[in-house]
């Protein structure tokens, strides 16, 4: 049975350290209600749980934490997964900006749009690849300095039909990692230097794999992601500013 | 023919080989890892090729004959006031590549240096000195907030404070270690700066490019660093030493982020970093969760919930125009430490512009942000650092009597092993094995020799103090701090008094 709590009259660093006690304890599930902005949830958690949130948790959803499964039933506001290590963050829903910012591993699954700056300077390193899967659109800066990992973006669940489907400086500065976007994305809104690709063999078999995690989170098919092509965005150089000095 | 390099036909250096003492013995050619030493293997005989020397002096230190001499070249164009061989050469070299100029340390520019125009007072006559030899002289410093008022109550007759104080960090030496990160230089530093502050009860930095695995046991003396490119920042990182400093900015380079190039990212560095072998590591300009005050309090609070409120968190900055504004917004967000950097502090690498153009004296700085913080009455929420050009306990006693709770040093502690202020960290070659990962130049400064000189420099730093204090008739750090009055100016305006808060010498 998950501990259920309703935190709707705590302040974050009680329910951190509620969280922790009963982590300590050996609880391994829990059910958080009445999340309501409430800060940091998580934050530097380092164990293997599962969490389901009902409402919205505001900065930092599970900053720097190693483990946690954190299931959000709304929004998240700002920062989910700041430089988060691994676990997995699923939001039935949007997303504020820079999700996922620096982080290194596990994975982050949004439903619906996210905001700016999404995906800065992710990075992996041996096994550890870390995804950000966005149902939705996504603001500008999309993966900008991105050192790793992947983020496929998928424009189908937004609510602004009228927006592109990323936001200008899609990967500038990239110098790793692969961006796969369904659809087309203009090439004037691709950072510098950058180029939307085709997909190989190899690429379609990482997207469906991650996408097939996907479609189990929220329930859907995953024949009609796949349905339109998707591109690629790589590097073009895994020094992009290696020219930049005299000496 | 190819275009002419303009840059390599002027070398800044001169080798000048003593023949009569050479004894051919080739240490030079192995020693220079610039390659200017050359072995002419059909002639048996020694070259020089001066365009790659950086006077290092690393030959001519160790020629078993001291058969080398490191000159200036002494080749010299007509004198202009304006075009000085600095910038003729500078353009030559931009004209050649077509780059950003890069260099090392801090800046090299005489700007005026304040330290230099402050001098100390001492006891005469009324109040007689205070010999350390003889008398307890306490150094002690305790970086962090300090509570508004001390609540006391009692308790079966005996006084106890009503509430826990908020944990601080204890330093036996008002010195500390400014962070340069694994990768700028080599471990054996790291690991000698390490031990170092063990020994000297104080702490080191560890930039921002991860904690080594053979470090994690000296936590107690270690500051992490979470800079914006968050390399090698995980959960045992952040709560492996006593503090997190956020790294906003830098004296060196105020307004940019960090780049280490691939050619430095070898196994170990990478190990560390946790980035594949030779990628760049950049980290960009902004933390891009940062973009206000309000965002900068979230980073520390994120940091503070993650490990549980048990380490301090500093925010460094580099001193700037607004530095006092700035400095005490960082304190309304939370930081339990300001650490404020200023023009003259060092990097690995900078763009020469910015090392030697941007932002303000340390000086200034330290005495504009005390004071700011006292007219707010928010002085004692927070603990300021003051770091970039500190060169002797002189000046160590200086800043803290201009308002600063302890300082840094980064330069000095290099120069302690032998750094010769080449200012060519950036290539990665330096050979004196200080600001290197190659795996034969760090051979040549092992970690017990690094840790003895930097344990050495700041043990006598310490007494210097001591006897500085005690002439003052103070037998405690504490009543230096923000004590002006110690403080005389000799050849400062107005207006620079008024900054600093100092009178003039003769008031
Ligand atoms: S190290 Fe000194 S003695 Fe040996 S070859 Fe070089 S200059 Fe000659
Ligand atoms: S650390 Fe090495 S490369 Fe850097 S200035 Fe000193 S001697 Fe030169």
């Amino acid at each position: 049975m998950p501990l259920e709590l309703d935190i709707s009259h705590l302040h974050y660093s009680q329910v951190n350290k509620i969280l922790r006690d009963y982590i300590e304890k050996g609880e391994r599930e829990f059910i958080l209600r009445g999340v309501n902005g409430h800060r940091y949830l998580f934050a530097g958690i380092s164990a293997e749980i599962k969490a389901q949130l009902y409402g919205t948790p505001g900065l930092d959803l599970g900053a720097f934490m190693r483990g946690p499964e954190i299931r959000v039933f709304g929004n998240v506001q700002d920062g989910a997964g700041n430089t988060m290590d691994e676990g997995k963050i699923v939001v039935h829903g949007m997303a504020g900006d820079v999700v996922g910012y620096a982080m290194r591993g596990g994975k982050i699954h949004i439903y619906g749009d996210v905001g700016y700056r999404v995906g800065i300077h992710m990075k992996a390193y041996m096994d550890k690849v870390p995804v950000i899967i966005i149902g939705g659109k996504a603001g500008d800066f999309l993966g900008e300095y991105m050192a790793g990992g992947i983020i496929i973006l998928l424009g189908m669940h937004s609510i602004y039909p009228e927006r592109p489907l990323a936001g200008l400086f899609l990967g500038t500065g990239m110098h790793g990692g692969t961006i796969y976007v369904r659809g087309k994305v203009k090439e004037s809104y691709l950072g510098l230097g950058l180029k939307p690709y085709a997909l190989d063999g190899e690429d379609e078999k990482i997207l469906e794999k991650h996408l097939k995690e996907y479609c189990d989170d929220f329930g859907l098919d995953l024949s009609e992601i796949l349905k339109e092509d998707f591109i690629k965005i790589i590097p073009y150089t895994h020094r992009p500013y290696g020219k930049l000095y005299a000496y | 023919m190819g275009t002419p390099q303009f840059a390599s036909f002027y070398p800044d250096f001169y080798i000048e080989r003593l023949w009569e003492k050479c004894i051919k013995c080739r240490r030079c050619v192995k020693e220079c890892s610039y390659g200017a030493h050359i072995w002419d293997e059909k002639k048996k005989t020694l070259l020089e090729d001066h365009t790659k020397c950086v006077g290092c002096h690393r030959c001519e230190a160790m020629c078993p004959t001291k058969a080398i001499i490191i000159r200036r070249h002494p080749s010299e164009f007509r004198e202009h006031a304006l075009w000085t061989p600095w910038f003729i050469k500078n353009i030559y070299k931009q004209a050649d590549q077509g780059g950003v100029l890069l260099t090392s340390t801090g800046c090299a520019l005489p700007f005026k240096n304040y330290f230099d125009h402050l001098v100390l007072d001492a006891c005469q006559v009324t109040n007689p000195p205070i010999d350390p030899l003889r008398e307890p002289m306490e150094l002690r410093t305790y970086i962090g907030p300090k509570p508004e008022a001390l609540e006391i109550e009692e308790v079966n007759g005996k006084f106890r404070l009503k509430k826990k104080l908020p944990p601080l960090i204890k330093l036996e030496v008002p010195i500390m270690f400014a962070a340069m990160s694994y990768g700028a230089i080599s471990l054996h530093v790291h690991q000698g700066l390490a031990r170092a502050a063990r020994d000297l009860g104080t702490l080191y930095n560890t930039g921002e490019g991860g904690l080594h695995a053979s470090l994690y046991e000296y936590g107690s003396n270690t500051i992490v660093q979470c800079a914006s490119g968050r390399f090698g920042l995980h959960v045992d990182y952040l709560k492996a030493g006593v503090a997190i400093e956020i790294k906003i900015g830098q004296g060196a380079k105020p307004g940019i982020g960090g780049h280490l190039p691939g050619e430095k990212v070898t196994e170990e560095i990478s190990k560390t970093r946790m980035i594949p072998v030779g990628s760049d590591a950049l980290s960009p300009a902004p933390h891009h969760d940062i973009y206000s005050i309000e965002d900068l309090r979230g980073l520390i609070y994120a940091l503070k919930e993650a490990t549980e409120y048990k380490k301090l968190v500093f925010v460094k900055i580099a001193a700037v125009h607004n530095v006092a504004a700035i400095a005490s917004g960082i304190v309304r967000a939370g930081a339990d430490a300001v650490v404020i950097d200023g023009l003259k502090g060092g990097t690995g690498a900078a763009p020469t512009m910015f090392r030697d153009y941007i932002g303000i004296p340390i000086e200034l700085a330290i005495s504009a942000v005390d004071k700011r913080l006292r007219e707010e009455g928010i002085r004692h929420r927070t603990s300021i650092i003051a770091s970039g050009g500190i060169r002797s306990s002189a000046d160590v006693v200086k800043a803290i009597a201009l308002g600063a709770d302890a300082v840094y040093i980064g330069t000095a502690a290099l120069i302690a092993v032998g750094c010769t202020m080449c200012q060519r960290c950036y290539t990665g070659k330096c050979p004196w094995g200080i600001a290197t990962n190659n795996p034969e130049l760090i051979k040549r400064l092992p970690p017990e020799v690094a840790y003895e000189k930097i344990y050495n420099l700041v043990k006598a730093w310490a007494h210097e103090i001591k006897e500085m204090l005690g002439a003052m008739g103070i037998n405690s750090i504490e009543s230096l701090k923000g004590n002006r009055d110690k403080l005389r100016a000799v050849g400062l305006t107005k207006e620079e008094m008024e900054i600093l808060e100092v009178k003039h010498a003769g008031e």
